[in-house]
């Protein structure tokens, strides 16, 4: 009973501020309503027991992406109300689709029964003598650590990339020139003046 | 009244769907489209959650933290491009972008 009603509050929260993402006017506002929507899905996590998920999703979501996003937004200088304009010409095409494209899909999540299931219910995946952040780890390192290596190097290349794409060279700024510093030698860069008494300085 | 499978796919559904509209409405402003992005993996997490708690295997989990690490790039590098093609010029209309086309 408790459950289920945290699940239609968190749910409900969760659809409403994914509307707004979309519907919202100020793009600040967005990135706050993307927050709101990665918290209450990291509580719908929680309810289906998948509590190291749910720290994930808050602390890569909330505490990097979302950030990132309200960076961009903050630091690009656009006139966002010119953006918005166009936005009521796609609507009602775009309000059909949507429409059909929901129903159609709770139609076949709501009413296709799965083979092999027992029941409707919904339990934890974790066994029942273990923590589900061990439970993940215990495969998530031994079954599937081809593809945990293979997420590192995806997130390698994305790092690199945004990197390179981002960097770039100014003209006139006085930067560190590591080559010449490490080429430099003794006799290049002394040499012994030999003053005469009474003549120096 | 208790929460089956379904109000998990229901939720994951409508989400995934404003999602897709808010590719639709929102053609011009390229980080709305990309926090829509966001918003439809998050529905597909939702669903893989899901049926790992339905099916009780743990694999539907390790395959949405791959799923997430895959959004975490996709959200850094198109932010990137974005940054370096509003330096470039000047907009973020992605209506413009039509430099490469043949």
């Amino acid at each position: 009973m408790l459950t289920a009603i945290a699940f239609y509050a968190f749910s409900a929260i969760l659809i409403f501020a994914a509307l707004m993402v979309v519907a919202s006017r100020n793009p600040v506002h967005s990135v706050f309503f993307l927050i709101l929507a990665f918290f209450n899905a990291a509580a719908l996590f929680v309810l289906l027991g998948a509590e190291f998920l749910a720290m994930i999703l808050v602390i890569v979501y909330v505490g990097a992406v979302a950030v990132l996003f309200l960076f961009v937004v903050m630091m690009l200088d656009v006139d966002f109300t010119e953006l918005k304009k166009g936005i009521l010409k796609n609507l009602p095409l775009g309000g059909a689709v949507g429409l059909a494209l929901v129903i159609e899909l709770v139609i076949v999540g709501y009413y296709w029964v799965f083979p092999g299931a027992t029941g409707n219910t919904i339990a934890s995946a974790t066994p029942a003598h273990m923590t589900n952040t061990a439970a993940l780890g215990q495969i998530l390192y031994t079954t599937y650590i081809y593809y945990f290596q293979i997420a590192g190097l995806v997130l390698l290349v994305a790092m690199i990339g945004a990197i390179v794409l981002t960097l770039r060279h100014r003209p006139g700024v006085r930067r560190q020139s590591v080559a010449s510093q490490i080429a430099r030698r003794p006799a290049l860069s002394m040499e012994v003046k030999d003053v005469k008494p009474g003549q120096g300085g | 009244m208790t929460i089956g499978l379904g109000h998990y796919l229901t939720v994951a559904a409508i989400i995934f769907t404003i999602g897709v509209l808010g590719i639709f409405l929102n053609r011009k402003n390229i980080i709305i489209i990309l926090m829509s992005i966001e918003l439809i993996l998050l529905a597909v997490n939702i669903n893989l959650v899901a049926f790992s708690s339905f099916l009780h295997d743990l694999v539907g989990q390790i395959f949405a933290l791959f799923v997430l690490t895959v959004a975490a790039a996709e959200a850094a590098i198109g932010l990137a491009i974005l940054v370096v093609y509003n330096r470039n010029r000047g907009t973020i209309e992605v209506e413009d972008v039509n430099l490469m086309k043949g």
